[in-house]
């Protein structure tokens, strides 16, 4: 097998100071042509500057201390800095995780892939390949969209446009970092297949660095794992998805959560906790003394109703409506019209002086790990923040909270220091020993695994199903990871648009979707073909 | 303690600090340095710097230039200081609002700063002092009233984007009421680049004064730094140390609090700081 | 901006303008009712205030036994049929002393802020390129030393040195009046006594726009699609010019529309400095005569004069971010 691209023993430093010595240390890979080649990772694992280094684009300040990258025979590491850029774009090319960021916002897109051909002396084809190339991504209209501006276009389409501007001069090798990981699910299937596609097409080498062991399930020909800027273990798809052989890897794929949802006992009909009833808000937009705005439904025809100790999953993508949904519950976001019913009584009409009672009730927890605590306060303050508020006396709330933290498997001597004094997962836990430090009887958790490494979201939906069992919490759990869902959730309910399309118990659902787009949905979860390895260690014979 | 340390880091900044501690110094000891009243003839007019003990000379009435300058500094700090805490206070009072209230609030109070930034804030300033007679009230006044609008809209940008931060959400959430969320939870992430403004609003607080005076809007019964390069103006062919020294005192002064409120911004902003230094 | 929506932008910008220029208006109309004395003793000023046959004119002029509201909209129709009052000290009506002295004014201002937007994006941009390096910090240190200096300061400092000094060139004045130059002669005798003031007023803000650029171009050399302006192999020297510096100019924009005011008030120093018959100097003469009838039209115009350029930089905008008007 001849190879395209080839690292050996390459080692880049970090400047003095930081967690470790080197970013990457001795990583030898090689990509052949037409070959994906996987590279997986936690954050922080060294993944990305393996790419960067094959691109000539480390950030100033990070030496290569040794190694060769050899592509197509050549070392990239000797290659003076004009020699390098001329390959850039034309033999070797990169396309990036933030689609919304990616693209110059004052150039056209066509200009921008036209600018692509012309550094590179191909300036003569651009206005014949600049719409083949948007063709062959499958945009609609090319010729319109070429003469779009960025901002008009979605980021599954604007991936199109990075993957069209990167394929203009065919490279050799193309090397995707996290090229889906901000797009929604059935976006990145689109973009997944269309690498795919055009990769295929052309034989082009594929140098696809991920998180997620899904994506690799669903388009990796060979796998290398990353772990503290060493890669830990590689070989075939295959192998290292079904037969993982080191530590790290196994904890790794141990911790994707499970595709498919165990049967559940259905949870006993009693009054419902809370009930939401023809809930509507709409947002407007723009429009100042002259102009005239916009207007968009965030929620309409989201009926659920919620049972004493059970879990509902509201499952959506992004805009679907899912945390205007839950904000609304918690006067967050403040609908105009409907019913919010909470043991019988309508919460939307009540003002902030009367909502103030059911605080102690309906809690929450949020997405954002190191947006959610307050920076300027200490951990013990922030949790035992609540109970003071409603009257509990300043040392007993404290007691309390040493205890929470100890509930959520913190330290408690963790009482007098600073949010960012902790990783996210930690201060994911520390949100968490907020809310529950109310007392809550409803739970309202606002995708709270969706910002973690998989490794830490099991450790903390864990702790979420134990918590909830232990103090038989009810909770209402929004999130766009339909594997997530599957794993916490008792019954699910797919948003769209603003609108509930379809509910009922999870493994329902999963099993015999009625709805279109929750098929679609479905169809969209990386590697669904794929069945992670039981947790347990294999026996073998 | 991070904080100091990061900004001794910063040697403009140490710089800075040195010159404003001697400005401060010479400020509050001019009385002692200089006994008698800075207006009283000292020695022969336009004595150059150095001679008839006059260490940087006289002006026309033989008055001692050294210690109209140090008398001056009085002024100029006095007026800053309370110029720039007037104007932080409407400043914030309004950006706070507008971030927080949000809605038709921000779009009132925001039309109105607009507007407060569009109009020539300098003219605004003379025609203010002019018109109520001049004296360190109108002039502390008239500076805090055009120097108030940058500072509200930098209190409104941090109010917005801190206001739908999660944890300012979930105090909400708490049942904590919206004037202790401000206090306690929005007001504290924002008052970095509040700190670092009123070290730069000090200092242009103080050209101002400088330009009122020059333009001799300056009080009259106090001697002050503007003043005395007014008067410096017409003579300059004949006395340049006139107008030459109180002009390096405005320098020394204003590049001061310029260095601190780098070096503030600097230290308050370790992410800024990083990208500065690659 | 794409240019179909073009004619809907400017009228709402226009329409807007015209509401800032009420406001002003309105604003100087009770600035003249707060001031201590009756409007007429204000507006009369130390000169007018031994003649009780003007004071008598000027009551019944300003509507005073009329209410409040009266007054104003008499106000209001003087100025928007451009009566900006009579100047009892100077003989002439305020709006004709004005416009005689507004082109002056205009050419000096206009050539400061060409000095100082041209000489502070080259500089802040040449900083931002070679950050860190020597060239970096002398440009910053400069930069500095501008921003801290005060105008005036600056003139008579240029005057003692190449006025006085060296006798290079006119510090005083916008031509020679003793030369009785025509045509070309006169063009090139006002541009060097503009030299010196324009050079005075373009440096402070010669400093505000270099750090502006500096720290604006830094900040978008960290953005996503220079490093995939990169990737596709663009050469360096492009990067700097067609992604880097475009994108950092947007804010170079928006600030020069926020500061004209300041431009504009800066001159009534160098005016006052350089002794230049604009309407800053108007204005410091009739702040020496407690003239505030003057000083209230200089306000006006100067106000309107700003305006206009915020249209013309926010029209600018729009033309060169095609994103205005839709977020």
């Amino acid at each position: 097998m001849s190879t395209l691209l080839s690292v050996e023993g390459l080692t880049v430093g970090l400047p003095p100071g930081g967690d470790r010595p080197n970013a990457i240390e001795d990583i030898t890979l090689t990509v052949a042509p037409g070959e994906i080649l996987c590279v997986v990772g936690e954050s922080g694992s060294g993944k990305s500057m393996t790419a960067n280094a094959a691109m000539g684009l480390l950030p100033p300040g990070l030496p290569v201390r040794s190694g060769r990258i050899l592509f197509q025979g050549e070392d990239l590491l000797a290659k003076p800095r004009e020699e390098m850029r001329k390959l850039r774009g034309s033999r070797l090319a990169m396309i990036f995780q933030e689609p919304m960021t990616a693209l110059n916002p004052l150039m056209r897109v066509g200009d921008q892939i036209a600018e692509a051909l012309r550094v590179h002396g191909a300036a003569a084809d651009a206005a014949r390949r600049v719409p083949e190339l948007l063709a062959a991504v499958n945009l609609p209209d090319p010729e319109r969209l070429a003469r779009s501006y960025p901002f008009r276009l979605s980021g599954g389409q604007r991936q199109r446009v990075m993957i069209a501007m990167a394929l203009a001069l065919e490279p050799a090798l193309l090397i995707a970092d996290e090229p889906t990981t901000a797009l929604d699910v059935t976006t990145q299937m689109q973009i997944l297949k269309l690498i795919r596609e055009v990769q295929g097409r052309r034989g082009t080498g594929v140098m696809f660095i991920t998180h997620d062991f899904g994506v690799v399930a669903e388009i990796a020909d060979r796998v290398a794992v990353m772990q503290r800027g060493r890669i830990v273990e590689s070989g075939p798809a295959s192998q290292v998805l079904n037969a993982p052989q080191h530590d790290y890897t196994k904890a790794l794929i141990a911790a994707v959560p499970h595709g498919t949802p165990a049967e559940r006992p259905p949870v006993e009909p009693g009054a419902p906790i809370l009930a939401l009833k023809g809930v509507r808000k709409t947002y407007h937009r723009g429009g100042g003394w002259f102009g005239k705005g916009q207007s968009f439904q965030a929620v309409h025809d989201a009926d659920i109703t919620l049972n004493p100790g059970e879990t509902l999953g509201i499952v959506g993508e992004s805009g679907s409506g899912k945390s205007t949904l839950a904000r609304a519950v918690v006067r967050l976001v403040r609908p105009e019209e409907g019913e919010i019913l909470f043991h019988g009584t309508d919460l939307r009409p009540l003002s902030r002086e009367a909502w103030k009672p059911f605080r102690r009730q309906i809690q929450m927890v949020f997405q954002d790990p190191y947006a959610s605590l307050n920076p300027r306060r200490s951990v013990g303050e922030a949790i035992a923040e609540g109970p003071i508020t409603h009257g509990t006396p300043r040392a007993q709330a404290l007691g309390r909270a040493r205890e929470l933290l100890r509930l959520v498997q913190l330290d408690p001597g963790a009482m007098d220091r600073y949010p960012h004094e902790f990783s996210g997962g930690q201060r994911q836990r520390i949100g968490l020993a907020r809310a529950l430090a109310m007392e809550p009887e409803l739970l309202i958790a606002d995708e709270p695994v969706s910002a973690l490494d998989v490794s830490v979201q099991a450790q903390v939906l864990a702790l979420l199903a134990d918590i909830r069992k232990r103090l038989g919490l009810t909770m209402l759990f929004i999130t766009h990871d339909l594997r997530v869902a599957a794993e916490i959730c008792d019954r699910v309910a797919v948003m769209q648009r603003g609108a509930i399309v379809e509910q009922g118990p999870t493994a329902a659902v999963f099993a015999s979707p009625a709805h279109p787009y929750t098929r679609a949905l479905l169809d969209s979860i990386p590697g669904r073909g794929w069945t992670p390895p039981p947790r347990e260690r294999p026996h073998f014979p | 303690m991070a904080l100091l340390r990061r900004f001794v880091r910063h040697p403009g900044a140490v710089v800075g600090a040195v010159a404003l501690i001697l400005v401060i110094a010479t400020a509050l000891l001019a009385p002692v340095l200089f006994p008698g009243s800075p207006w009283d003839m000292a020695g022969a007019p336009f004595a150059p710097p150095g001679e008839d003990g006059m260490l940087l000379g006289t002006d026309s009435l033989g008055r001692d230039l050294a210690a109209g300058i140090a008398y001056g500094a009085r002024v100029s700090l006095l007026v800053g200081i309370v110029a720039t805490v007037v104007s932080i206070l409407i400043g914030v009072a309004l950006g706070a609002t507008a971030g927080y209230l949000g809605g038709i609030v921000d779009d009132a109070v925001m039309r109105f700063t607009e507007f407060f930034q569009t109009i020539p804030s300098f003219v605004l300033a003379i025609l203010l002092v002019a018109i109520f007679t001049p004296s360190i009230t109108s002039i502390v006044v008239a500076i805090a009233i055009v120097s108030w609008p940058p500072v509200a809209r930098v209190v409104r940008a941090e109010f917005l984007s801190l206001r739908n931060r999660e944890f300012v959400q979930a105090a909400e959430v708490l049942g904590k009421r919206p004037i202790s969320i401000v206090l306690t939870d929005i007001l504290p992430n924002a008052l970095s680049p509040i700190i670092v403004l009123a070290s730069l609003n000090t200092a242009s607080a103080i050209l101002l004064e400088s330009s009122l005076s020059f333009l001799g809007l300056g009080d009259p019964n106090l001697m002050t730094w503007g003043f005395l390069i007014g008067t410096g103006r017409s003579v300059i062919q004949i006395a340049w140390w006139m107008s030459v020294f109180p002009g390096v005192a405005i320098f020394i002064t204003v590049l001061a609090l310029n260095l601190i409120g780098e070096g503030l911004s600097d230290a308050l902003n370790p992410r800024l700081r990083k990208r500065g230094e690659r | 901006m794409e240019l179909s929506r073009l004619p809907g932008f400017l009228l709402r910008r226009v329409l807007k303008s015209i509401v800032v220029v009420l406001a002003i208006v309105v604003c100087n109309f009770f600035l003249i009712h707060a001031a201590p004395g009756d409007p007429a003793t204000v507006m009369a000023g130390q000169s007018g205030a031994a003649d009780p046959a003007y004071m008598e004119q000027l009551r019944r002029q300003f509507g005073l036994d009329q209410p409040l509201t009266t007054q104003l909209w008499i106000y209001l129709k003087g100025v928007l049929q451009l009566d900006l009052g009579y100047s009892h000290r100077q003989q002439a009506g305020v709006a004709g002393l004005i416009a005689d002295r507004l082109p002056a004014t205009l050419l000096l201002t206009g050539a400061a802020f060409l000095i100082a937007i041209a000489g502070g994006v080259a500089m802040g941009a040449l900083a931002a390129r070679r950050v860190g390096t020597w060239a970096d910090s002398v440009i910053t240190v400069v930069a500095l030393a501008f921003y801290a200096t005060p105008l005036f300061w600056v003139g008579l400092m240029l005057v003692l040195l190449f006025s006085v000094t060296l006798e290079w060139l006119p510090g005083f004045g916008m031509s020679d009046p003793g030369l009785n130059a025509t045509g070309l002669a006169l063009a090139l005798d006002v541009a060097k006594h503009l030299v010196l003031p324009a050079v005075t007023l373009g440096l402070f803000y010669l400093a505000v726009y270099a750090r502006l650029t500096r720290a604006t171009m830094l900040e978008v050399a960290d953005q996503d699609f220079v490093k995939t302006a990169r990737a596709k192999g663009v050469p360096e020297g492009r990067v700097l010019r067609a992604h880097i510096l475009r994108n950092a100019l947007l804010p170079v924009i928006t600030f020069a529309g926020i500061q004209a005011g300041q431009l504009v008030g800066g001159s009534i120093l160098v005016e006052t400095v350089f002794a230049w018959p604009g309407i800053g100097r108007l204005a410091f003469e009739a702040l020496l005569a407690r003239d505030y009838g003057v000083l209230m039209g200089v306000f006006f115009v100067t106000s309107v004069v700003v305006v206009v350029f915020n249209l013309l930089t926010d029209l600018l905008y729009a033309l060169v971010d095609p994103r205005v008007e839709v977020a």
